[in-house]
């Protein structure tokens, strides 16, 4: 049975100036999927999820993010997605449990919910010993996982990474990757941005984009097997070239 | 109304646990306040000066015993010769010298009139063009108590009043000016500050994403502000009325009211530089540059509006300071209602309004 679209769009164009940052996108993403955005630095990765987010608006295309018209129901979008930007997104100066309680305020949860999810979190990423400390005294790693937990808190529908892993060692990345994979088995559509290849892997479909482009979109095993390549790197030096 | 609790909740956090903000918001008000009221002085005290009495007579010596009891003047040196003079003055201690000419006393007793010269370092004009007339005003008191009979034809004794500051104290002048740089320091300054900051973060973009809509965001980050500053006006006031004796006698609700709308103009103000403002930064510049020299110079708070060049005056139109002065000066020292500041109140509501119709449109514009 065909999945559920959740995110499509259709030849989506963002232009700054002569500048044209997205060119004609064409995409579809289906619900509880990990869908990978694959790009180099600069590919256009970044100004496509800004617009999926809100944060951004669309030169022309038609967009539909949740079921929702992009330039019409935006504040129906915001309720129903989470958002982690590459740059740290908590603030160090609140401890764990006021960053949490902020949240979920922001998000209209009730208080007795909030509770028992934020025990829950809480245990899960060890986290309870240290709950009263400020942020900004925790481990990158630690906190890149908080921040994740933090954008599904509310369960939105769609979860948006825009380069989750920058600047995290190899076996933290493995480790915030079980997160991920936890998020989808519950039902969360990942959409994740990437310049790591072995990332690639661990998603159920790329999209690989170069120059503002999408050049090529398929499931992984595929991508190598279309591009006789053996691993994900190779699939992309061979687009990107 | 949950969301914007939560939101003005972290504001308080981010205020109270950064030592910086902290101390801009509650340590730079008071001593600048006291910094200006002991530096900016249009009274003397205890200058310091030398006589050179050639007379030593009965008269001069009664004129120099009042001079030294005004509380103005501390005597340095007794010259005996007019060589001295330069050399004192270049010492940088002596402000002015007095000389009375020979036979002082008995000229005056006989002719009605008698010599005396006033000499004064001018290099800094304002301290010698006040000594000068102090000692004048002091000079001429003796005179006319010694010889009150002696009324020169056709003179004229003014009488002056100074009305609602009898006693000249300049404290008068600058706590209502104090009190507007202030505001809009703490106000404007710091929620562009704290705007910018978390443009610089990256937390904006996490909020805009959120179901918070930039109007909440805004009065969010206003809330905080406003009511650090009424606290601050508070504070300015009852240091203004117990340091430095500054009287309230107009009615202190308006005061208070009227503050809290200049407080509004200059927090919308602030919001407005956040959204042209990259990074803390250049916030920071704007508003110290671009509002608190302006405020202090141009704003009447010092300088008289009046003796400005023309274009500065109309320039001085455009600062909002300078309609919160007039309005805390009359309240305060005049004691005057609503009536007669009403044209002020309502600029500086049409400024508060084009600041948020401008500021809100710009906070959207940045959501694209």
């Amino acid at each position: 049975m065909e999945k559920e679209t959740i995110i499509s769009a259709r030849n989506l164009t963002k232009k700054f100036g002569h500048f044209t940052a997205n060119d004609n996108l064409t995409f579809e993403v289906k619900k509880g999927e990990i869908f990978g955005f694959l790009g180099a630095n600069g590919a256009g990765k970044t100004t496509a999820i800004r617009i999926l987010c809100g944060l951004s608006s669309p030169t022309s295309g038609e967009v539909e993010v949740a079921g929702f018209d992009i330039y019409r129901e935006t504040e129906k979008i915001k309720k129903n997605i989470g958002y982690m930007s590459q740059k740290f997104s908590l603030y160090e100066d609140l401890t764990i449990l006021e960053n949490i309680k902020l949240y979920a305020g922001i998000y209209g949860i009730g208080r007795k919910q909030r509770k028992t999810k934020e025990s829950e979190l809480l245990q899960k990423l060890e986290l309870e010993n240290v709950k009263n400390k400020l942020i900004g005294d925790l481990p990158l790693g630690w906190k890149q996982k908080l921040a994740f937990s933090v954008a599904i808190f509310h369960d939105p529908k769609i979860v948006f990474l825009d380069e989750p892993t920058g600047g995290v060692d190899p076996v933290t990345r493995r480790k915030f990757w079980d997160l991920i994979y936890e998020a989808a088995n519950n039902g969360i559509t990942v959409f994740v941005t990437t310049h790591y290849m072995d990332e690639a892997e661990y998603c159920d479909r790329v999209s690989i984009m170069n120059a503002g482009k999408i050049e090529a979109l398929d499931t992984p095993a595929k991508l190598k097997e279309k591009y006789t390549a053996t691993n994900m790197d190779e699939v992309f030096l061979k687009i990107a070239r | 109304m949950k969301q914007l609790k939560s939101f003005i909740k972290k504001e308080f956090f981010h205020i109270f646990r950064d030592p910086r903000t902290m101390l801009i918001l509650f340590g730079i008000p008071v001593v600048q306040l006291l910094v200006f009221g002991t530096v900016i002085k249009s009274e003397i005290k205890d200058v310091h000066i030398a006589i050179y009495d050639q007379s030593k007579d009965e008269t001069t010596k009664e004129i120099t015993n009042k001079l030294l009891s005004s509380g103005y003047f501390i005597l340095d040196e007794n010259l005996n010769n007019l060589d001295g003079i330069d050399a004192i003055f270049r010492k940088g201690k002596v402000r002015e010298v007095i000389v009375f000419e020979n036979n002082f006393g008995q000229t005056l007793g006989k002719e009605g009139t008698a010599k005396m010269q006033l000499i004064a370092d001018a290099s800094d004009p304002n301290i010698a063009k006040l000594a000068i007339s102090y000692t004048t005003a002091i000079v001429n008191d003796y005179i006319r108590k010694l010889y009150p009979e002696m009324q020169l034809p056709m003179q004229i004794t003014p009488e002056v009043r100074m009305y609602f500051n009898e006693e000249m104290k300049s404290a008068y002048m600058f706590v209502p000016g104090v009190m507007a740089l202030i505001l809009m320091l703490i106000s404007a300054m710091m929620t562009s500050i704290s705007i910018t900051r978390e443009k610089e973060l990256g937390t904006m973009e996490i909020l805009l994403v959120s179901p918070l809509r930039p109007v909440q965001i805004i009065v969010g980050k206003v809330l905080p502000y406003l009511l650090l500053s009424i606290a601050n006006a508070f504070i300015i006031v009852l240091i203004g009325h117990f340091v430095f004796s500054v009287p309230v006698n107009g009615s202190f609700i308006l005061l208070m009211l009227e503050t809290i709308l200049f407080i509004l103009m200059a927090l919308c103000l602030g919001i407005l530089i956040s959204t042209a403002a990259k990074n803390q930064m250049t916030a920071m510049f704007i508003s110290m540059i671009g509002l608190m020299l302006p405020t202090i110079l141009l704003s009447g708070f010092i300088f008289p509006i009046e003796n400005m060049p023309v274009v500065l005056q109309y320039f001085s139109h455009i600062m909002p300071a300078r309609y919160f002065i007039t309005i805390v000066r009359t309240i305060m020292l005049k004691g005057t209602g609503i009536f007669f500041i009403w044209k002020e109140t309502a600029v500086l509501i049409a400024m508060t309004l084009f600041f948020i119709a401008v500021s809100v449109r710009k906070f959207k514009i940045r959501l694209e």
